[in-house]
This record gives C-alpha cells, sequence and structure tokens, in this order.
C-alpha cells in the first residue's frame, strides 16, 4: 500500500475519532439549556464532560496538523477556501471552551445566562458547520487549475449542504443525550433517555432524505446501484440497534451503537472520496486527490513510523481517563454555593 | 489597506496574543508541579492549599492559552495557503506531532489532575501535574522546531517548487532550534516564577497568611534567580548564533549601518532608515565583538554590506527588517533581562538577612515585576519575528508570496478586528478573575478549593 493511502485512512480516522468523541459533547452542549432544570442540573451536565472535552478537541488539532504534514495542498486549499465558515468555527470554539472554564467560576446570574449561550452557540455552530462542510467536500467545490478555491460564502452555504449541517447537529444532539444517560443519576438520566426516545425517528427520516438525495448531489455513490454497499448497510443496522438499545434502557450499548453509526456514516463520506480529497466542480482534473496534494515519500514514511508508536499510547492513556471518569455524577458532587 | 499587510496584522496579534498566556502555563504547570511535589513529600497542609491555589490560576491561565492556540493551528492554511503549500512537508511534521505527543499528554493529564483531587492514588496524582508541566513544555519545543526551520532553513531540497524534506535529523536537531529552545523555555521559568514571587508578595504585604505565602515566595525566588541568570546567557548564545545565521537580523538588533571591527554595541540611538544612519548614538566600545563572537577583535557586519551581498545573491529588492522596532524591542529585552538578576539577587539577599517580610518595598516592586516578563517575551519574538524580513522563511520565500491568493482584504480585515476584540474581551474577563481568585488567599480548609466546573 502507499504511504499516501495509509495517511489517508489515518485522517481519516482522526476525524471520525473527533466526530465520535467531540460528537457527543457538542450534544450535551447543545442539549444543556434544554435538559436541566436548575443551575445545579446545568452544572452536572457541565461536568460530565468536564475531564473529556478539550482532549476531545485535541483530535481536531491533531487532524489539522497531520493533514498539513501529510497533504499540504488539502490544508491549504481546504482552510483558505472555507475561510469565513472556518472563522466561524473558530469562534464558536472559542468561546465554548471559555464558556466551560469561566462560567460556574461566578455566581451572578447574568454571569451564568452568557456562558451559558456561549456553551450551547459554540457548541451547535461547529457541529452545523462540519456538517456543510462535509456535504461541500462531497459534492465538489469550484477548484481551479492551480488549486485554489475560487467560489465564494454563498456556494458553501447551498441548501443541500445546509441540510448536511442540520443532520450533523442532530445526530450529535441523540449522542450526546445517549452519554448524559450514561453519567448521570435520577431525573436528569431519565430526562436524557425520553429526549433520544423521541430524537430518533425524526432524525432517521431526515437522515435518510439527506442520504437519498445524496445520489443526485454528491459523488458518493457514483456508479453504485440501489444497493449501496457494506458501510451504509451496517450503518443503517447500527442506527437501528442504537433504537432497539435505547428502548431496552440499555445505554452503554446504545451509546457504542451510535457511536458506530457515526464511525461507519463518516466512513462512507471518506471511502466515497477516496482517492480525492477534495473533488473539483470545474474540471476533475483540477481535483485534489491523495497524490498530486501530498507531502514526499520520506515525510510521510517518517510520519507514519511516529503514528505507530505514538497513537496506542495516547489511546491508550486516554481510554485510561474515561475509565477512571466513569462514575456518574449526582447533585451531591456539585458544591453548594 | 492590502490583504497581505493585514494578514500579517493578524498573524501578529493572535501569536503575542497567545504567547502572553503560554509561557505562563509553561513556567506555572512546572511550578505547581514543584509545590505538589512538597505536599507529597511533606504532607503539609499547607503545600496542599498553595497547589491548589496555583492550580486555580493556572487554569485559567491555560484556558486562554488553549483557546488561542487553536486560532493558530489553522491561520496557516487560512490566511497563508501559499506558505503551507510551500513548507508543508517540512513544517508540517513537528506540527503533527506536538499535537500528538504534546497536546494529548497535557490535555487529558490536566483533567485527570484537576477532577483527580481524592480520586487517584497520591502518587498517580503527582505524575499526572508532571505529565502536563512535561507536555506543555514539550509542545513549545516542538513549536519551536518548526520556526527554527523558518529562520535557518536544513535538511530540505527544491523540489516541485516547495521545499521537500531530505534530512529529518538535521530538522529535529537545527542548531538554531536549540538556542531558541533553551531560550525560550526558560524565559518561560523566569514568567512563572515572577508571577508566583508577585502573587505571594501581595499576600505578605498585606500581612494575609504571611507564613503560607512565605513558602511559596521563597521557592519562586529560587527558582526566578537560577532562570533569570540562565536566560541571560542563553540569550547571548542566541545572540552568536543569530549572527552566523542571520547576520541581518543582528545587524538591525544593533542599528549597524556600516561594518565594524572591533565592533561596539550601542546603548541608545535614533534610527533613521529612510537615509541608512543613526544619529545621537551612544556606544560601548568592543562589546559588540564580545556579544557575537566572544572577543574583542571580530569584525561584525553592518546593513549597508550585507543589503549588497543580499542583492547579489538574490536579486534586486530591500532586504533590511523595520530596524528601529527590532533595535528597541532587543534592547528593552536584555534591559528587562538584566533587570529579573537584580531583582531576584536583591530578593535572595533580602531572604538571608530574614528580612523578606519586612520590606513593604520590595513586595511592593514584586507585584509590578510580575507582569514585566510578559513584555519581554513578547519583545524577543518581536525581534526574531520581525528581524527575519522581509522573509517568511529565511533565503528561501518571502513574506509577501506566502499569503492565501484567494481571501478577500474584507474577510481578513472582518476577521482581524473580530478576533482582536474578542481577545481583548477575554484578556478583561481572565485578568478579573485572576485577581478575584487570587485575592482571598487561600481557605482554612484546604478541600473547601474545587476546581470542578
Ligand atoms: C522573560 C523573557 C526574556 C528575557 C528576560 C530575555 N529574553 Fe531574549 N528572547 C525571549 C525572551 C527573553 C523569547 C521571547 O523567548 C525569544 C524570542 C525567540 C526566542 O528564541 O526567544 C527571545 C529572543 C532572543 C534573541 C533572538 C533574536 C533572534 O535572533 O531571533 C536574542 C539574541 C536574545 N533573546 C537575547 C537575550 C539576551 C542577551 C537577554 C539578556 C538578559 C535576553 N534575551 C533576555
Ligand atoms: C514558534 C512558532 C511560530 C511560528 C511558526 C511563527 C510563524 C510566523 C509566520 C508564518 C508569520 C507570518 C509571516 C510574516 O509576517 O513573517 C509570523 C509573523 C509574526 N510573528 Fe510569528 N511565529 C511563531 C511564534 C511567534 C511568537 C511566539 C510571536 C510573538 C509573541 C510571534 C510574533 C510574530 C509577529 C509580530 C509577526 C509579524 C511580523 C511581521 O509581519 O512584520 N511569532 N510568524
Ligand atoms: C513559541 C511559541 C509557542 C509556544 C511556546 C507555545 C506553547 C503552548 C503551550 C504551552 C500550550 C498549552 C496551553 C497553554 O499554553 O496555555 C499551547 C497551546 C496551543 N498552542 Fe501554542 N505555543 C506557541 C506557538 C504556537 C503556534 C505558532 C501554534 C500554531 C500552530 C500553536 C498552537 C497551539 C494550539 C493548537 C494549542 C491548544 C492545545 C490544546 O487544546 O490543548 N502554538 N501552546
Amino acid at each position: 500500500m502507499d504511504f499516501q493511502v495509509i495517511w489517508f485512512i489515518l485522517i481519516a480516522i482522526l476525524f471520525i475519532g473527533y466526530f465520535i468523541l467531540e460528537g457527543f459533547d457538542f450534544g450535551v452542549g447543545i442539549l444543556m439549556p434544554f435538559i436541566s432544570k436548575d443551575d445545579t442540573d446545568r452544572r452536572i451536565v457541565i461536568n460530565t464532560i468536564g475531564p473529556f472535552w478539550d482532549a476531545n478537541e485535541v483530535w481536531l488539532i491533531t487532524a489539522g496538523g497531520a493533514m498539513f504534514a501529510a497533504f499540504p495542498h488539502w490544508y491549504a486549499t481546504l482552510f483558505s477556501g472555507f475561510y469565513i465558515p472556518l472563522f466561524l468555527m473558530l469562534l464558536a470554539l472559542i468561546l465554548r471552551a471559555v464558556g466551560f472554564e469561566f462560567r460556574s467560576k461566578m455566581p451572578q446570574k447574568w454571569w451564568r445566562k452568557t456562558f451559558d449561550q456561549f456553551i450551547f452557540w459554540g457548541s451547535l455552530i461547529p457541529a452545523l458547520l462540519w456538517g456543510v462542510a462535509f456535504t461541500n467536500i462531497v459534492q465538489g467545490v469550484p477548484i481551479g487549475s492551480d488549486m485554489n478555491f475560487t467560489g465564494n460564502l454563498l456556494q458553501i452555504l447551498n441548501p443541500y449542504a445546509l441540510l448536511g449541517g442540520l443532520v450533523v447537529v442532530l445526530i450529535f444532539t441523540l449522542h450526546g443525550a445517549l452519554f448524559l444517560s450514561l453519567r448521570t443519576t435520577d431525573d436528569l438520566k431519565e430526562r436524557a433517555e425520553k429526549i433520544a426516545r423521541m430524537l430518533w425517528i425524526p432524525i432517521g427520516v431526515i437522515t435518510a432524505a439527506f442520504a437519498i438525495m445524496g445520489y443526485w448531489n454528491t459523488v458518493l455513490f457514483e456508479g453504485l446501484g440501489l444497493v449501496p454497499g457494506s458501510f451504509p448497510t451496517l450503518a443503517i443496522l447500527s442506527f437501528i440497534t442504537c433504537f432497539v438499545f435505547i428502548k431496552l434502557k440499555m445505554q452503554g450499548y446504545a451509546f457504542a451503537a451510535m457511536a458506530a453509526t457515526i464511525l461507519l456514516g463518516a466512513s462512507v463520506v471518506f471511502y466515497g472520496l477516496f482517492p480525492n480529497v477534495m473533488p473539483s466542480s470545474l474540471n476533475p482534473e483540477y481535483s485534489l486527490t491523495i497524490y498530486n496534494a501530498s507531502s514526499s515519500e520520506l515525510t510521510l514514511k517518517i510520519m507514519s513510523i511516529v503514528a505507530l508508536f505514538f497513537v496506542p499510547i495516547v489511546l491508550a492513556y486516554q481510554g485510561w481517563s474515561y475509565y477512571v471518569f466513569s462514575k456518574r455524577i449526582s447533585r451531591d458532587a456539585i458544591p453548594r454555593e | 489597506m492590502e490583504v497581505l499587510e493585514i494578514a500579517r496584522w493578524q498573524f501578529g496579534i493572535t501569536t503575542v496574543y497567545h504567547f502572553f498566556f503560554s509561557p505562563l502555563t509553561m513556567g506555572l504547570a512546572v511550578l505547581t508541579a514543584i509545590l505538589h511535589t512538597f505536599y507529597y513529600r511533606t504532607g503539609s497542609e499547607h503545600y496542599k492549599l498553595l497547589t491548589k491555589y496555583f492550580g486555580k490560576l493556572f487554569i485559567i491561565i491555560f484556558a486562554l492559552g488553549v483557546v488561542t492556540g487553536i486560532v493558530l493551528e489553522f491561520q496557516f492554511g487560512m490566511a497563508w495557503s501559499n506558505y503551507s503549500r510551500f513548507v508543508g512537508d517540512i513544517f508540517g511534521i513537528p506540527l503533527a506531532i506536538e499535537a500528538l505527543l504534546a497536546f494529548f499528554l497535557e490535555s487529558t493529564f490536566i483533567a485527570v489532575w484537576l477532577f483527580g483531587w481524592g480520586r487517584l492514588p497520591k502518587g498517580i496524582h503527582l505524575l499526572s501535574i508532571w505529565l502536563v508541566a512535561i507536555g506543555s513544555n514539550l509542545s513549545a519545543l516542538w513549536i519551536i522546531i518548526a520556526n527554527a526551520w523558518m529562520q535557518v532553513p536544513v535538511g530540505y531540497v527544491l523540489n516541485n517548487g516547495r521545499a521537500e524534506l531530505s534530512d529529518f535529523v538535521a530538522v529535529m536537531l537545527n542548531e538554531q532550534m536549540l538556542v531558541m529552545a533553551q531560550h525560550t523555555i526558560i524565559a518561560a521559568f523566569v514568567t512563572g516564577g515572577l508571577f508566583m514571587l508577585g502573587i505571594s508578595s501581595w499576600h505578605i504585604m498585606r500581612k494575609n497568611q504571611v507564613e503560607i505565602f512565605g513558602k511559596s515566595a521563597r521557592i519562586a525566588l529560587v527558582f526566578t534567580a537560577v532562570s533569570a541568570l540562565l536566560v541571560a546567557t542563553t540569550g547571548h548564545k542566541h545572540a552568536q548564533h543569530t549572527v552566523k545565521h542571520q547576520p541581518m537580523k543582528m545587524a538591525a538588533m544593533e542599528g549597524l549601518w556600516e561594518s565594524e571591527q572591533p565592533a561596539s554595541f550601542s546603548l541608545f540611538a535614533i534610527i533613521d532608515q529612510e537615509n541608512r544612519t543613526t544619529r545621537r548614538e551612544f556606544k560601548l566600545p568592543y562589546m559588540l565583538s564580545v556579544l557575537a563572537y566572544n572577543n574583542l577583535t571580530t569584525e561584525v557586519k553592518g546593513m549597508n554590506d550585507l543589503q549588497k551581498e543580499y542583492e547579489e545573491a538574490y536579486g534586486p529588492g530591500d532586504y533590511l527588517p523595520p530596524v528601529a522596532v527590532v533595535y528597541w524591542s532587543f534592547r528593552l529585552m536584555v534591559g528587562l533581562g538584566m533587570l529579573f538578576i537584580i531583582f531576584a539577587i536583591i530578593g535572595l539577599i533580602q531572604w538571608w538577612r530574614d528580612k523578606l517580610e519586612d520590606s513593604r518595598l520590595y513586595l511592593r516592586l514584586a507585584t509590578i515585576v510580575m507582569f514585566l516578563p510578559l513584555l519581554a517575551n513578547s519583545l524577543g519574538w518581536i525581534v526574531a519575528e520581525m528581524g527575519r524580513q522581509p522573509w517568511v522563511v529565511y533565503g528561501l520565500m518571502l513574506t509577501r508570496d506566502g499569503v492565501s491568493p484567494n481571501v478577500s482584504a474584507g474577510s481578513m480585515l472582518l476577521t482581524t478586528i473580530v478576533f482582536t476584540l474578542i481577545y481583548g474581551l477575554l484578556a478583561a474577563v481572565a485578568v478579573y478573575l485572576v485577581h478575584r481568585f487570587a485575592k482571598p488567599g487561600v481557605p482554612e480548609d484546604a478541600d473547601k478549593m474545587v476546581h470542578a466546573y
């Protein structure tokens, strides 16, 4: 296998890891205003992701760094082309992080309300924009012969892409509800379960619509017949399994099934793109592929060795940290003020 | 304004801002780990209180470093896409490794440490704060490998219109990196040390828990004194390296238009870049030869000669950086460095005379001096980054060729303004919070201090 292929897979893994992990903490942020009855509830909700959200965000930073190193042209084209959406995402991530860190440091109502807004919008907007960005990528964007994006903001925010954004927001919200049902107790847990039950069907419908429209709108299913192949089929199956576990109140399994759904769904995207990384809508010859966008052989080789050694170590200690903080958070865990 | 100019302002503002917080994190992480170690070894309640207290301040500052760092990670692609295409093959490697090795370590274990009070075995809990300290200093090391390569490119070949890696080890062990990393990391220790000294002094001055804060003041004092001395010696080494590899930067740092042998160190000058002269200069004879080459005789090249050499090598053009900015930033940084050494030594003398807690003047000064390393850090980077202009990659790529061709001036301006405003607001909130949490000192009972969100 070429090093280019290995690095395409590794970057896909980093993004998928990011979507699975930060996916639930975006979802928790989106649900926080709705699921909480009082301030203590809100603090519980935030503390469920307290030890994790920063490390989850590092998945994105690593994906960005890896993209820079392995496919510099992909990195350059994507981020300069999607300049304004990316800027909005950065802004949202900034406000969200300060929201978590500073919200409970002061008792005033207005203070907390302000930071609650940051947490909500800061979770919603990046989720939406990731959906928009990846939908654009699979739709193909205007890329010229010099590899630069030549479109404008309105083209990026086209209706189909916005629908993609909505799908991602909804899926992350469900994922977040399942995470909350795993990490909370009593009322809060019940509300989380109820939300998950309520959300499942509408999400299924919207996502199905989005996927079917993908036959016309994207490069993903080119050359495929009615039976779309194994990743989509498995994704559908795991999504249904998720519902069964929600009904059975087996939260751990439901959460795992949802994670699997995200993994498989995102795999459809990356698998469908391969070997392109950013198809050009102007001329297929201008498309960025893993070959014309990549770094030199030597760089890819060295990076592979580094990844081989350190990715397992990172996975091990991150896994350990989830184990350390696996206890549910109840009302007594929140200090009285 | 043109896109290029705005992009430069944006990069300058966002990095300087990030670097306001990161050295403080790097230094405070190590100091918090030291306090925690004292607690671990002595079991003393005082050290536990101090660990939690400074840990809390550390977290607020850490948060700002994190949020501003993410912007930088993507800014290369957003605003400097041509640069990214040109350097990605090499520059991307340390950036990716930094995330994998340092950021994961830091962000995971800081949570483990924060939420781990009373939950983890004591040894593991101590280990987690040390891993944070190691992680944050490692992150500096990797980013400096990237930066050092822009300053002194090594281990590359020009191929496919870009710089491609030819020798990985040369990039990793770039001599430029070694001098920069030493100087920057130790400067971060000075930053953290003076911060802790300042906060402790403030409490002592107000007769607030004098016994407890006397302890942290002493730890900070020793830490600062050692680091301040090392900052000067590593800075000296840095200068010697610069004169060899970036002679134009060195000449600009000295406002030296004509080559001199032996060269004298300039203390004060009015720089007139347009007419290429310097007025009202006050100089110390021989001293620049000493700074640059450790002897009294060697020639140091001036900017006029260098400009000619550059034109021969790279074609016509203006190869002068903004001289006055570089000259004065350098003066101020070195001046501050000397001040820190003297200040730390006076502190040690007061301690030795057993007067540390009683000299109000010294304590008062400490609460002011604690802010100066932030200034020195920024100035040092301004010397390093502005001094290499007009190059973005020294000798290989001009800054003006690096900017994104397809981002409009409007977008660039909008984002620059919004980042600046948000950053300003964040700084105000952070200063307010640090002040608020610093003020009451430590509670009677360490367990009352919780770090949960
Ligand atoms: C607390 C902060 C601090 C203090 C007190 C000093 N420095 Fe510094 N200096 C830095 C913080 C710093 C820095 C921000 O960390 C820089 C920017 C780039 C680098 O490697 O370190 C730097 C850069 C830097 C450069 C590099 C310019 C270049 O060639 O790129 C030189 C020659 C010196 N320093 C020399 C000194 C000397 C002789 C000092 C005397 C005491 C000194 N610095 C004090
Ligand atoms: C170590 C990692 C760093 C890297 C990789 C880096 C890289 C860059 C790049 C690509 C530019 C834009 C091109 C240019 O204008 O030359 C730049 C400019 C600049 N950087 Fe850095 N930088 C780093 C650290 C810093 C730090 C820590 C500071 C300040 C605290 C800083 C201050 C500046 C300033 C002021 C400019 C604008 C210079 C000018 O355009 O005149 N940099 N840097
Ligand atoms: C010499 C210059 C720099 C040093 C010493 C430095 C150091 C640090 C440190 C210690 C942190 C940990 C959090 C905190 O510090 O407050 C951090 C965070 C970060 N830095 Fe920098 N940095 C530098 C420049 C840069 C540049 C140029 C980039 C862009 C590529 C960058 C990207 C980041 C990112 C993405 C984070 C967030 C990590 C997280 O989420 O935990 N840094 N930096």
